[in-house]
């Protein structure tokens, strides 16, 4: 598998610091794409390139070059990593294009990309050894040092707990009360709230689970689809020891609604919180009733 | 989006696979005439967009015009597991030997479609047993994995070709309408050996509806509801008194489930998204001020990217406006909380630290 770790942060140098790695912004210069790409800048992102098709040659914000296409960008700076911003009706393709140029870690910000552009864009990246995060996605952050993604940089610090999540602002309200509870994050990985995730709970948690760095792992999850029940079923069988704690949202939610996210939808017993929050006591993982209650029950596993 | 089973039938015809003969209508004076263009005796069928409506009587048999004139009104009235009747399907009866299963069903976890096929049909899909499964990437189905499958679920012969007809329609369907779901269930094989789609039920991928004008008539969502889609927020419309507004699906779900939690009955379930202006917040504001129901507004903020400041303004407007008069509980967090709360210090506004706060504050409110 892909290392997540290698592709965001490379090797230690003599100093101890990690790389800077870089970064390719598509869709750079829309409205989403250019808020985001100044606050990944602010953040200390490495970007070295933007791709929008018909103002390759300009320049944003004085100083990341833009391209026509990903394949050119990829060829000027030997980016690795790109995050996507482009309407989600024009995804598939923006995604081929970074596929097919050697991008290794896709980020797909895109809402409502439809389900079978998405499985189309997934088979592309097994095809060429590489990851799709999303689509519907907040992103990736490595605290303090790289961040790929939409979410805001204050829930965040360095820290040793990977926290992976569906939702978004969950994620953010979970990292903070972390953050606040003295538990900073070693890696925050956002799963996507759509039925179909190029990288899902389990593929997220084998990235990060052998990170000799990592202490211990929050997992926030959803109803709708089995991702969690999976999960769970992977950590009995691989018998991970460091602490899990986890929290399932739409507990109360009707049946056969969609809440929100496309993904997040029950049908029949599919998909429903009951279900994940069973397997999760099946795998010893303590759920907790509130966002509020994550740190707390991390902080009883921890000292236990 | 969920089609009704006379849509999906629909579709089925569309597609070639055979339904029994069946007409669909939403007044009992196109009730009359459906009636006697099928002929007794028929079964009346209530179309809801939930499970369960054989068991809650939604399915009865009709003979007579006194049958008739007393059962379709007693169906069109009637609403199960909270949902109303949104039309009412007559369908000629089959004469069944046998009750199979079979769907189209998009598999998450796997990524790829998966053919679900059962020699026991008519029950819900999780209850299925014996169950055949085939993964089918997205979605095509070949004649030699379409037979391997009839013949696992026990069909040869007349029975076996005309299966792996209506599997390959269906693959078809699926493909083209880019269905989550499609599934005949059940399945039924009639006392002439006819195979023939008895119910059925399709669920299609609403990010793909920008290329499917073609379904847009089977869209079925609340004024409000569509209003709230045009502002570029979702929002889920139900029966309780309380208003649950937040940004994020993921925290709207999780103050959904505290309040509910908590003996709270929501009216809405309304994210206003990771892009939230003013305007799109008093739009909102807007929408709840319609439904006459609401006794109570909760907010739940994490302001990242979206400042808790650009939410409050919204606030501030709304009351400037008499917009609003209902009493409002919010939780605010994050970017410029501080300056959002001071905004709305002397308003209606009740401000928590904390989201459960808020909730109890609610939930007495919408009690009293």
């Amino acid at each position: 598998m892909t290392d997540i770790y290698e592709i965001l942060r490379g090797q230690k140098d003599a100093d101890g610091n990690y790389q800077k790695k870089k970064v390719i912004v598509q869709g750079i210069t829309g409205k989403y794409g250019s808020t985001h790409a100044k606050l990944m800048l602010d953040y200390g992102t490495n970007i070295v390139a933007g791709v929008t098709p018909g103002k390759g040659g300009q320049i944003f914000e004085d100083k990341v070059p833009i391209y026509e296409s990903v394949k050119e960008a990829v060829e000027a700076t030997g980016a690795e990593i790109s995050i996507v911003f482009v309407p989600a009706k024009f995804f598939l393709g923006a995604a081929k294009d970074a596929l097919e140029s050697g991008i290794k870690l896709l980020v797909a910000i895109p809402e409502h990309v439809p389900i079978r552009d998405a499985m189309e864009a997934i088979e592309l990246a097994k095809k060429k050894d590489a990851i799709i995060i999303g689509p519907n996605t907040p992103g990736v952050i490595v605290p303090g040092l790289i961040k790929v993604g939409i979410m805001p940089a204050t829930p965040f610090s360095t820290g040793k707990v990977a926290v992976l999540s569906k939702s978004g602002t969950l994620l953010y309200e979970i990292s903070n009360n972390l953050t606040s509870a003295g538990f900073g994050q070693n890696i925050t990985i956002g799963i996507g709230g759509d039925p179909v995730n190029g990288t899902r709970m389990i593929d997220a948690f084998d990235m990060v689970k052998d990170d000799p760095e990592l202490e211990a792992m929050v997992i926030v999850g959803e109803i709708g689809g089995d991702s969690e029940e999976i999960l769970a079923q992977h950590i009995i069988d691989t018998g991970f020891s460091k602490p899990i704690v986890g929290y399932i949202a739409g507990r109360q939610a009707p049946k056969e609604k969609r809440m929100g996210h496309a993904g997040a939808i029950v049908m029949g017993n599919y998909g429903s919180a009951e279900s994940k929050i069973s397997m999760f006591a099946k795998a010893n993982i303590p759920v907790a009733k509130r966002p509020g209650e994550v740190a707390v029950l991390l902080a009883g596993k921890m000292n236990s | 989006m969920r089609l009704l089973e006379y849509q999906a039938k629909e579709l089925f015809k569309e597609f070639g696979i055979k339904t029994p003969p069946s007409i669909s209508s939403k007044d009992i004076k196109k009730g009359r005439k459906d009636a006697k263009e099928l002929g007794y005796p028929f079964v009346i069928k209530v179309q809801v967009p939930v499970g369960g409506r054989g068991k809650a009587g939604g399915i009865q048999k009709c003979s007579s015009d006194d049958e008739f004139e007393l059962k379709y009104p007693q169906l069109l009235n009637m609403s199960i597991k909270g949902e109303k009747t949104r039309a009412i399907l007559l369908e000629k009866m089959a004469d069944i030997e046998k009750e199979l299963y079979l769907s189209l069903f998009l598999n998450r976890s796997k990524r790829c479609y998966t053919i679900i096929a059962s020699s026991e049909g008519g029950v819900e899909i999780e209850s299925v047993k014996n169950q055949t499964i085939r993964e089918v990437g997205l979605g095509d189905v070949d004649t030699q994995t379409a037979k391997e499958v009839a013949n696992e679920i026990g069909l040869k012969d007349s029975q076996e070709e005309q299966f792996v007809d209506m599997l390959q329609r269906l693959s078809k369907l699926t493909i083209e309408k880019e269905a989550e779901l499609a599934e005949i269930n059940p399945l039924a094989i009639l006392k002439d050996g006819t195979l023939i789609a008895l119910d059925g039920k399709v669920m299609t991928d609403d990010s793909s509806n920008f290329r499917h004008d073609e379904l847009q008539k089977y869209q079925e969502k609340s004024e409000l509801e569509k209003q709230a889609e045009k502002s570029g927020f979702s929002l889920v419309e139900l029966e309780g008194n309380i208003a649950v507004i937040g940004n994020g699906a993921g925290l709207v779900m999780s103050t959904f489930d505290l309040v509910s939690d908590n003996g709270g009955k929501p009216a809405t379930f309304l994210d206003v998204g990771g892009g939230a202006t003013t305007e799109t917040v008093y739009e909102a504001l807007t929408l709840i001020s319609k439904m006459k129901r609401v006794k109570g507004i909760l907010v739940n903020l994490y302001g990242g990217i979206v400042k808790t400041t650009t939410v409050a303004e919204a606030f501030i407007q709304a009351y400037n406006n008499n917009l609003i008069d209902i009493p409002v509980f919010a939780r605010l967090m994050g970017t410029e909380s501080e300056k959002a709360k001071e905004m709305l210090k002397d308003t209606k506004t009740k401000m928590f630290d904390s989201i459960e706060d808020a909730i109890n504050g609610v939930v007495m409110e919408a009690n009293k």
